[in-house]
């Protein structure tokens, strides 16, 4: 990009969306580096997953990776999330590498949960993520105790708990959603609503239409978004960020968007048409939205995603081999975590 | 009065350790239905939320679920919760927290994390509550590798054991018989710990080892001193910590006196008896009994209503003299 075009970009910047108006073009760009990794991790993984390298199962999140960088976006290192069976753009978006991601999908010692975890428990603590979560909706309450702390320590930690639609009809969701609004928790609720819990739609399953709704039986704002549009998500995350770090409790976010992948390995995709997952694949791509729309502002040339695509391609071939090179856990060592070492 | 001889009830004893954590580490608070104003359905409680306020001494609404993965949550990111369920039966609306979560996250997350919470079970029946507020759910829990379970049978025991599990990494559950709450007994003052995972000898004798746990302890103490009389000298192990359980002091007592007897409040089969009994079929102890080992626990059935019924459903002191004047003399 020129000298000259770029400070009529930076002086076109009001009118633009919200992220182009709050954060740097380097910012920007990083989150497209981002997208580009949490989609690639995941065609890496479930490559692996197809050639046996890696067993069990994973739940792909290949569709809304929009979701998990705008939600994270506005907060801080020290903030905290937990997280889904649909956690890994979550756990990257929070700041983890994937080739400790990758080490634990294969196993290994190297993993950040050296191999016990695997996909449905990946977790990085240091970074704030308290961990996915194999049970639906896990994670709520838990998130809603860890904005409890906040309060207590007075830390200023904000929380953002990641859930899906199919969440919403778990008893912990509202158990957990009424206790932080009584108690003004700093803490975010966010259903990434894909429009299927498993095989079952929400519009089969929830009796309201949007999840948002909610909300009001809870007395806080629930939020609609775009959940393919970066900047649509990152402007609720903001405002609701401000709003629980303010002490004025917390939020919920409804971000719509679409798994263009199964639910997990076991989806013989019976219950969605071809044409459907077409048409999201084809024209609301979230990764497609944001590099359209960088490019279009002059945030980025071709040559600029160029660039980021190689990066990518580099860190999740890199980051395979490091965890095929990592060691595996040793049969002595099955009794560790189980309870905390005491000296 | 003499501090040496100082009494308190189990409850008061409860109270005093809470009391004392929250005086020590200001990590430590409160959580449960009905624990502030209220006192606790037990007044275990009491008046503590006037001492720490109710930024401490935290009223939930009644969602076990929430409330416990709320605890979890506020353990993992630093502090020292303790949740009272207000009626062991309601740990089945907590479960998925416990068992899922509770007990597992360190372990799913490779050791990154610890878990340090304390939850509190007023257990068992005896208080004509019927058969959604009597039950004795420890055996579940116990079954949970990453849960620790205790079951203090004494007043001395009950601040010890839950001083020692405030102070403990990992969850501790807590199982309180509700008749235990008014007996009373020596309870120092201050700080001090019993330990988790060690089992107690309440009386020495040559002829017949008692397990019991929780209020069975005292059940079986009294028939031991019944049966004194007729010369069969009772030992009474009070196994105190169902997980990590203590195993090698029951074995060691079982080598001692050939004969073994548990003695637990709980439904019999499938239960803490049965595991007991099966320790010591496979270790060194086996060789050593002269009879075979007995179980005396609940009946088959669910808590009843009527006082008559609900007292025949669980092991009585008369039941336990029965058992252990057979088994010394060789009718079984």
């Amino acid at each position: 990009m020129a000298g000259a075009s770029k400070a009529a970009v930076v002086d076109s910047r009001a009118n633009l969306p919200f992220v182009y108006r709050q954060y740097s073009p380097e910012q920007l760009r990083e989150v497209l580096h981002k997208m580009y990794l949490i989609r690639r991790f995941e065609e890496g993984a479930e490559e692996c997953y197809t050639r046996g390298l890696i067993h069990g199962t994973m739940h792909l999140s290949i569709g809304q990776e929009a979701s998990a960088m705008g939600i994270c976006m506005p907060l801080a290192a020290d903030d905290q999330i937990t997280s889904t069976h649909r956690g890994h753009g979550h756990c990257i978006a929070k700041g983890a590498e994937v080739s400790r991601m990758f080490a634990e999908f294969f196993g290994k010692t190297t993993g950040y949960c050296k191999g016990r975890g695997g996909s449905m428990h990946i977790a990085d603590v240091a970074k704030g993520n308290l961990g996915a979560n194999g049970i639906v909706a896990g994670g709520i309450p838990i998130a809603v105790g860890a904005a409890l702390s906040s309060k207590m320590m007075k830390t200023g930690k904000v929380v953002v708990s990641f859930f899906g639609d199919g969440a919403n009809n778990e008893g912990a969701f509202h158990e957990a959603l009424n206790m932080a609004a009584i108690w003004k928790l700093p803490v975010i609720f966010v259903c990434e609503n894909n429009g299927y819990g498993m095989s079952t739609s929400t519009a089969r399953s929830t009796a309201v239409k949007n999840i948002a709704e909610r909300a009001a039986a809870y007395s806080m704002p629930g939020v609609i978004v775009n959940g393919n549009i970066f900047s649509e998500v990152a402007e609720a995350s903001f405002k609701a960020v401000e709003r629980a770090r303010a002490g004025e409790g917390p939020t919920l976010i409804e971000s719509k968007t679409y798994r263009h992948r199964g639910h997990s390995k076991s989806d013989r995709n019976r219950y969605r048409t071809k044409e459907e997952i077409e048409d999201w694949m084809a024209n609301r791509d979230p990764i497609t939205l944001f590099e359209t729309e960088l490019r279009d502002f002059g945030f980025i040339d071709d040559q600029g995603i160029q660039a980021i695509r190689d990066a990518v391609a580099k860190e999740i071939a890199d980051g395979i081999e490091f965890a095929k090179a990592s060691p595996a856990p040793e049969i002595a060592t099955l009794q560790n975590y189980v309870y905390t070492e005491q000296a | 009065m003499d501090a040496a001889l100082r009494e308190l009830s189990y409850a008061q004893a409860i109270q005093e350790a809470m009391a004392i954590a929250m005086d020590m580490d200001e990590r430590v608070f409160l959580m449960g239905e009905d624990i502030g104003v209220y006192g606790g359905a037990f007044q275990v409680t009491g008046d503590l939320v006037e001492r720490y306020g109710t930024d401490r001494v935290i009223d939930t609404p009644i969602s076990e679920l929430g409330g416990a993965g709320v605890a979890v949550g506020a353990a993992v990111t630093g502090m020292r919760p303790i949740f009272e369920f207000q009626f062991s039966d309601f740990a089945t609306l907590g479960m998925e927290q416990i068992v899922n979560q509770a007990a597992k996250m360190r372990f799913m997350l490779g050791g990154e994390v610890s878990v340090p919470v304390v939850m509190r079970f007023p257990a068992g029946s005896g208080t004509g509550a019927a058969a959604q507020h009597s039950q004795s759910l420890e055996a579940w829990l116990g079954h949970v590798p990453g849960l620790k379970v205790i079951q203090p049978a004494t007043p001395h025991d009950a601040k010890g054991m839950l001083l020692a599990a405030i102070a403990d990494p990992d969850p501790v559950m807590i199982f309180e018989h509700k008749l235990l709450y008014k007996m009373k007994g020596h309870v120092p003052e201050g700080h001090y710990t019993v330990p988790i995972g060690k089992a107690e000898i309440r009386r020495e004798g040559r002829d017949l080892t008692i397990v019991a746990t929780s209020i069975m302890v005292q059940k079986a103490l009294d028939a031991a001193a019944a049966l004194e009389g007729e010369g069969i000298d009772i030992e009474v192990v009070d196994l105190r910590t169902i997980r990590p359980i203590d195993g090698q002091t029951v074995i060691d007592s079982v080598k001692k006196t050939s004969r073994l007897l548990c003695v637990y409040e709980a439904v019999k089969t499938l239960g803490i008896g049965a595991e007991v009994s099966a320790m010591v079929a496979e270790s060194e102890a086996f060789d050593y009994l002269d009879a075979p080992i007995v179980r005396l626990g609940g009946a088959e059935t669910p808590i009843p209503y009527n006082p008559d019924l609900e007292k025949a459903t669980v092991p009585q002191v008369p039941d336990i003299i029965a058992a252990a004047r057979d088994l010394v003399k060789g009718v079984r």
